[in-house]
C-alpha cells in the first residue's frame, strides 16, 4: 500500500501546480513529461513486466491517434465518444499482433522486427488512404471547449494527461502485486520454466501486449487533442517509438516509477542539449541515442537500479 | 497485360537491384549467422557508407568504382571497432541488450547524419550516370548492371573467405558453437569483431555500386534495412545461398509490384513478405536452420 500512497501524493502535488505555477513554459514541460511518461508506462508493460521488445510501438500510438482524429473529423463524432473507440483500436491491434506473432513463438530479435515492420505498413497505408488525409495529415478543429476534451489553459490538458497517467500508474502497480503481473514477470525471466509451471504463456502474453497497445493508444489520442494534427510520419514513424521505449530503460525497465523517472530525465536532457547546441534537428534524437547506448553499457537496469542497490546496500550495512 | 518487353526491361531491372539488395544482405547474415544477433544499425552505417562514397567523389573527385579500395577497408575497420569497442562491451552476454544498443548506434549515425547534412538528398553525376545498354532488347543503365556484376562478384568473395580461409572455419565453427570454439582456443571476441567488420565491409561495396544510380539523405538506410531483413528472414538466417537468391527475388518482386501497383504499395509487397515469411516459414524458404 506504500506504493499506491506515494502515487497518490505525487498526483496531488501535480494536480496542485496550475495554482502556484503559472508559466506556461513551465505547464507545458510538465504536460510533455507526462506525456513521454505515458508512452513509457505502455511499453513498459510489455517491455518491461513481459520481457517482450517492441521496435513499433508507433503502431498503437499512431492507431489511437488516427482513430481520435478521423471519428471526429470523417465522422463528427464528440472527442469524449471517440476517445473510448481510440483505445479500443489501440487494444484491438495489440491483440491481432500478438495472435499472429506470439502463437508462433516469435520473441527476441524477431518480435523486434515485426513489430517494427508492422508500423512501417501502417505509415504506408496511412500515407496513401484519402481518409487519413494521405501524406498531408489531419487536423483537428480548434474548439477550446472542456466538452471537445479541448482546454482554453494548459492546466485543462495537465488534468487530462495526468489521468491518463494515473491510470499507466495504476495498471504497473497491480502488475508489481497482482498474480497476473507475477506470471506476466516469470514469461519475461524464462518462458520455458513459467509454462512448465502451469502458466498460460500465450494467454498472458496477449493480455500484456493488449494492455500495452490500450496505454499506448491513449497517448495517441491525447497528442490529437493536444496538439490538433496528426501525420503519417508522427503517427506510425520510428521516433515515437523510440520515445516509448527510451523512458522505461532509462528510469527502470518492468519498475513503477521507472518510466516517469526516464521521461524526466530525458526531458531535461532536451531541453539541455537544445540550450547548448539550438534547435538544430537531429541533435536531440542523437544524444538520445547516445544515452541508449551508454545506459545498456553501463547501467542496464536503469536508475531506478542504481537506487535499488544504493538502498540495498544500505540495507545490508545497518544489519 | 502489360507489354511483355516493359515486363522483361522491369524484371532484369530488379535483377540488378536485387543483387545489390543481396550484398547488403550478405553483411547482415554473415553478423546474424556468427552473433545471432539482429544488427539494427545496418541501414544507418549503409548511410554511413553512401556519405563516405558521396564526399570522396565532391572533395578529391574520386569516381565511385576507384573508391571501393578505401571505402571497404574503412568501413571494415569501423566495424571491427564498432563490435570490440562498444557492442561487445554492452552485451553483458544478453542478446536484448546487443538488440537495443545496436538500435541505440542507428539513432545516433542517423541523427548526427541529419544534424551534419541537413536532410537534402544528394546524387552525384558520373559520365556514366545515364548511359544505357541494351540486353535481350531491353534498356539498362549501364551503372545498375555494373552492380549487378560487382555485387556478384563480392558475394563469390565472402562466399571463398567463409568456406577456405582459417577465419572462415573459426566463423563457421563459432556459428555452429559458440562455448566449443572456445574451447578449442578460438579468440571469440576477435572473431565476433572481424565478422561484424566484413558485414560492414559489404555495406561499403554496395554503397560504391548504389550511389551513380541512387541518392543519399539521413533516412537513405531506413528503406533497405527491412528490405534486407526480409531477404535474411526468406532465404534462411544465416544462410549465404539464401540471403543471395533471396535478394535477387526480392528485387524482382519490388520492381514488378511497383509497376502494378506504383512505388509506394510496391513496397507494401515486400514488408508483407517481410511478416508473412516470419509467421509461417521462420526457418526461410530455403529451408535453412532458423
Amino acid at each position: 500500500m506504500r506504493g499506491l500512497a506515494g502515487i497518490a501524493a505525487f498526483a496531488v502535488a501535480i494536480a496542485l501546480m496550475p495554482a502556484f505555477v503559472t508559466s506556461g513554459y513551465a505547464l507545458n514541460a510538465m504536460i510533455m513529461t507526462l506525456y513521454a511518461a505515458l508512452l513509457g508506462q505502455a511499453w513498459n508493460v510489455l517491455g518491461g513486466f513481459g520481457g517482450q521488445f517492441s521496435f513499433g510501438h508507433a503502431l498503437f500510438f499512431g492507431t489511437g491517434a488516427y482513430t481520435m482524429a478521423v471519428l471526429q473529423v470523417n465522422f463528427g463524432w464528440n472527442a469524449w465518444a471517440a476517445l473510448p473507440a481510440a483505445l479500443a483500436a489501440g487494444g484491438a491491434i495489440g491483440a491481432a499482433i500478438g495472435a499472429l506473432t506470439f502463437r508462433y513463438g516469435l520473441r527476441g530479435s524477431y518480435f523486434a522486427l515485426v513489430t517494427l515492420a508492422f508500423a512501417e505498413v501502417f505509415r504506408i497505408l496511412a500515407n496513401t488512404f484519402q481518409f487519413t488525409g494521405a501524406g498531408v495529415g489531419l487536423m483537428v478543429p480548434l474548439s477550446e471547449r472542456a466538452a471537445d476534451m479541448q482546454f482554453a489553459t494548459r492546466a485543462g490538458y495537465l488534468y487530462l494527461i495526468l489521468a491518463l497517467v494515473l491510470v499507466g500508474f495504476l495498471v504497473s502497480w497491480w502488475l508489481k502485486h497482482s498474480r497476473y503481473g507475477a506470471w506476466l514477470q516469470a514469461v519475461r525471466d524464462n518462458e520455458e520454466s513459467a509454462a512448465a509451471l502451469g502458466v498460460d504463456v500465450l494467454r498472458v502474453k496477449l493480455q500484456a501486449i493488449v494492455v500495452s497497445g490500450v496505454l499506448m493508444a491513449a497517448g495517441g489520442a491525447f497528442y490529437v487533442q493536444y496538439l490538433h494534427y496528426i501525420d503519417p510520419h508522427i503517427a506510425y514513424g520510428p521516433a515515437v517509438s523510440v520515445e516509448a521505449l527510451l523512458a522505461p530503460i532509462i528510469g527502470g525497465m518492468g519498475t513503477v516509477w521507472g518510466p516517469l523517472l526516464g521521461a524526466a530525465l530525458l526531458h531535461v536532457l532536451g531541453e539541455t542539449t537544445r540550450n547548448l547546441m539550438g534547435d538544430a534537428p537531429g541533435i536531440n534524437l542523437a544524444v538520445y541515442g547516445i544515452v541508449l547506448v551508454l545506459m545498456v553499457s553501463f547501467l542496464p537496469r536503469g536508475v531506478m537500479g542504481l537506487l535499488g542497490t544504493r538502498r540495498a546496500a544500505r540495507a545490508a550495512g545497518d544489519a | 497485360m502489360l507489354d511483355p518487353a516493359i515486363l522483361l526491361a522491369s524484371a532484369l531491372n530488379g535483377l540488378t537491384t536485387g543483387a545489390v539488395y543481396a550484398l547488403i544482405a550478405l553483411g547482415l547474415t554473415l553478423i546474424y549467422g556468427v552473433l545471432h544477433i539482429i544488427n539494427f544499425a545496418h541501414g544507418a552505417a549503409l548511410m554511413v557508407a553512401l556519405y563516405g562514397v558521396y564526399f570522396l567523389h565532391r572533395g578529391p573527385g574520386l569516381d565511385p568504382y576507384l573508391s571501393l579500395p578505401v571505402m571497404v577497408p574503412a568501413m571494415f575497420v569501423a566495424g571491427y571497432a564498432l563490435q570490440r569497442l562498444v557492442i561487445g562491451r554492452a552485451s553483458h552476454g544478453k542478446d536484448e541488450n546487443v538488440l537495443l544498443v545496436t538500435l541505440g548506434i542507428a539513432i545516433v549515425l542517423e541523427n548526427l547524419a541529419l544534424f551534419l547534412f541537413k536532410s537534402d538528398t544528394q546524387t552525384i553525376d558520373t559520365p556514366y550516370t545515364f548511359s544505357t545498354v541494351s540486353i535481350l532488347g531491353a534498356m539498362i543503365s549501364v551503372p545498375k548492371v555494373v552492380a549487378f556484376g560487382g555485387a556478384l562478384v563480392v558475394a563469390a568473395l565472402l562466399l571463398l573467405l567463409i568456406r577456405r580461409t582459417d577465419l572462415g572455419r573459426a566463423i563457421r565453427a563459432i556459428a555452429k558453437e559458440r562455448q566449443g570454439a572456445r574451447l578449442v582456443g578460438i579468440d571469440v571476441e576477435h572473431v565476433f569483431a572481424m565478422s561484424f567488420g566484413i558485414g560492414l565491409a559489404c555495406l561499403g561495396a554496395a554503397a560504391c555500386f548504389l550511389l551513380p544510380t541512387y541518392y543519399v539523405n539521413p533516412q537513405v538506410g531506413n528503406g533497405f534495412v527491412l528490405i534486407a531483413f526480409t531477404i535474411v528472414v526468406l532465404g534462411g538466417m544465416g544462410s549465404f545461398a539464401g540471403a543471395l537468391a533471396g535478394g535477387l527475388l526480392i528485387g524482382v518482386v519490388e520492381s514488378l509490384g511497383g509497376l502494378w501497383l506504383g512505388e509506394s504499395l510496391g513496397q507494401i509487397g515486400i514488408f508483407l513478405i517481410f511478416i508473412a515469411v516470419l509467421l509461417f516459414r521462420p526457418q526461410g524458404l530455403f529451408g535453412a536452420r532458423a
